[in-house]
């Protein structure tokens, strides 16, 4: 995108940078433009209705759920679900609520982004400064491991974790979140560092720095921007991961995707929408708040996911 | 650094070779390895553990004559299509309607982006609760007196898909829209001034001149969503849990069933193996041109 905006002029630069762009704003009431925002505010509803239902539903109390307006708001606003969800409710026979996998996860989210982060974000920088011979073979592999399907590759590793002896360990699951985020944050810091000048880096080196002094003191604080959108992929990749919870975890350790599951979806006892919908919000929260708070760095994120490298 | 001559010593660039001792082991041994190791071991007759017994095709013919699989099989084809067909035209319109110089562009691309921060656990169990035929959707349509109205997808079996499809749709459309308004943004503006100097009206410009300039754009969203329905998997689990009966099971499920529930290792790797082979399908036509191209142009 950069290169495109300085090859254009100014006035045309202007309008391109952020804001939409097109003919000319047209009169404001245009029939054109009733349809226009017409069917956006329709999209939007579309959009919405499942957030508004799921909260709804979770303020209510099981009686007024089933008289079967699911989206009215509560008449009478109950906290309960949330409660229960949170410290009660049951999977099999530990009825701790949904607390324990909010802590699961929070124990393999940290160490998780941590230390792809670091992995790849080296990686990037080896593979743009310090070349070497193979050093985008590699790179390649990676690429192309990033759209194999990971059922092919479930099983070795589990063999691997377990000659390593942390199969069905939280720290299992952190080398697997790493290993399969390599690919595209290591994508992610490649294509960063290799629009950072050259001579930043020929400069340092003619100055006698080494490998780890220019990683420290001249890439790392340059590309803080891009260690905050990694750290956003992380955080919702991971969080959101249910696949590798469900097989390199055990039941105790499950992280909160997968608790959430067997909570809502186990077949004993008496259905709670309510609570079920509690639960689910209490998992969406955190993706959504780190959405929501990151707003256009969350779009850069997964673009850099997109635009190829 | 590129067309540097070096001497090739393999103690040159030591610490990076040392840093990057774990790409190169996720490579080779994980992505590599790994999938070799598989491939190799769908052609034995592994059952609860792995064991190098080769049985030639065996796993791959009883595969294939499995109701299960070619149900899933079929189910992945029906969605997939539908879903790449559906995501990618409501995320071009969804562009182009935001790329009207409209007010509130931010908050619209909020709401329609916020589905896809959510996982597919949280949509399934989402619309698993709208679409309950009790007290979902359907009742409350048929409250506000409309009683013949019918809208419960999940519970037949010939529809269940559909069902997923609207999930997906909501919470994957957001993504494309984001991509193809990057793609529509990076189109030259002068193409813009171009046309409206020769009259020609707006569609004409889009399907005749903004797509085809959009190729690029639209290949890589292809095989992004493509390679992510292959791998369609939480999002059943969580909304249909592969029923009614097996009606919605899906290849994912098929190999972790056979893998980690149903101890018949030889089987789960031989249908991930064919789950490999269509990604391939999907990845090589697409590696061709992008990279093959490039040397041309």
């Amino acid at each position: 995108m950069a290169d495109i905006t300085s090859q254009i002029p100014a006035s045309a630069r202007s309008a391109l940078g952020s804001g939409p762009r097109g003919p000319k704003p047209r009169r404001r009431l245009s029939p054109g433009n009733i349809m226009l925002y017409g069917t956006l505010f329709v999209v939007s509803v579309y959009y919405l209705l499942p957030l508004w239902v799921m909260i709804m539903t979770s303020l209510k109390g099981m009686p007024e759920i089933r008289m079967g307006n699911i989206f009215a708001p509560p008449v009478e606003v109950t906290f309960q679900p949330w409660v229960k969800a949170w410290s009660e409710a049951c999977t099999g026979l530990n009825c701790d609520g949904l607390s324990r996998g909010f802590w699961n996860s929070v124990q393999i989210l940290i160490p998780s982004v941590f230390f792809s982060i670091i992995v790849a974000s080296i990686n990037g920088y080896a593979l743009v400064n310090w070349r070497f011979k193979g050093s985008d073979i590699f790179f390649t592999i990676l690429i192309f491991g990033s759209f194999i399907p990971y059922q092919i590759m479930l099983y070795p590793i589990v063999i691997l974790l377990r000659e390593m002896g942390i199969y069905g360990t939280l720290w299992g699951l952190v080398l697997v979140h790493t290993i399969f985020g390599m690919p595209i944050l290591t994508l992610l810091f490649r294509n960063y560092f290799s629009s950072l000048p050259e001579e930043l880096f020929k400069a340092a080196r003619v100055d006698g720095a080494g490998f780890w002094g220019i990683y420290f003191r001249i890439m790392l604080p340059m590309s803080l921007p891009i260690f905050v959108v990694a750290i956003i992929l992380q955080v919702t990749g991971i969080w959101n991961d249910f696949l590798f919870g469900v097989v390199y975890t055990k039941p105790e350790l499950y992280p909160m995707t997968v608790q959430l599951n067997n909570i809502v979806n186990s077949v004993q006892g008496v259905k709670e929408y309510n609570v079920n919908m509690a639960a689910t919000l209490l998992t969406g929260l955190v993706p959504l708040i780190v959405y929501f708070a990151s707003g256009k760095l969350f779009v850069r994120g997964i673009a850099a996911g997109a635009v190829k490298g | 650094m590129a067309g540097n001559p070096r001497r090739m010593r393999p103690l040159r660039n030591l610490y990076a070779k040392i840093a990057a001792i774990p790409m190169v082991l996720t490579a080779l041994v994980v992505f590599v390895g790994g999938t070799l190791w598989t491939v190799t071991y769908s052609f034995t007759n592994s059952k609860l553990l792995p064991k190098l017994n080769f049985v030639g095709l065996d796993q791959y013919e009883r595969l294939w004559s499995n109701s299960l699989w070619l149900t899933s099989i079929q189910n992945l084809m029906i969605f997939g299509v539908l879903s790449l067909v559906l995501t990618i035209t409501m995320g071009f319109l969804l562009a182009v309607l935001m790329d009207q110089k409209i007010r509130f562009e931010d908050t619209f691309r909020t709401i329609m982006l916020y589905p896809f921060a959510l996982s597919f656990i949280v949509t399934g169990l989402v619309w698993q609760w709208l679409l309950n035929p009790e007290l979902g959707i359907q009742e409350f349509v048929r409250g506000l007196g409309f009683t013949g109205f019918e809208f419960d997808p999940l519970s037949n079996p010939d529809t269940v898909l559909y069902g997923l499809l609207i999930a997906g749709l909501w919470q994957g459309t957001g993504f494309v829209m984001c991509i193809m308004l990057a793609g529509l943004r990076g189109i030259d503006e002068d193409i813009w001034k171009a046309v409206r100097v020769d009259g020609i009206p707006r569609w004409k410009t889009y399907v005749f001149v903004v797509i085809p300039m959009m190729r690029p754009v639209f290949i890589t969203t292809l095989v992004l969503v493509a390679s992510g329905i292959i791998k369609l998997y939480d999002l059943v689990v969580a909304q249909t849990s592969g029923g009614p009966g097996n009606a919605s099971q899906v290849p994912a499920m098929y190999v972790y069933r056979y893998m980690f529930t149903a101890q018949n290792l030889g089987q789960g790797f031989a249908a991930s193996t064919m789950m490999l082979l269509s990604v391939l399908i999907v990845l090589i036509p697409w590696a061709y041109l992008e990279f093959g191209g490039k040397k041309n142009g």
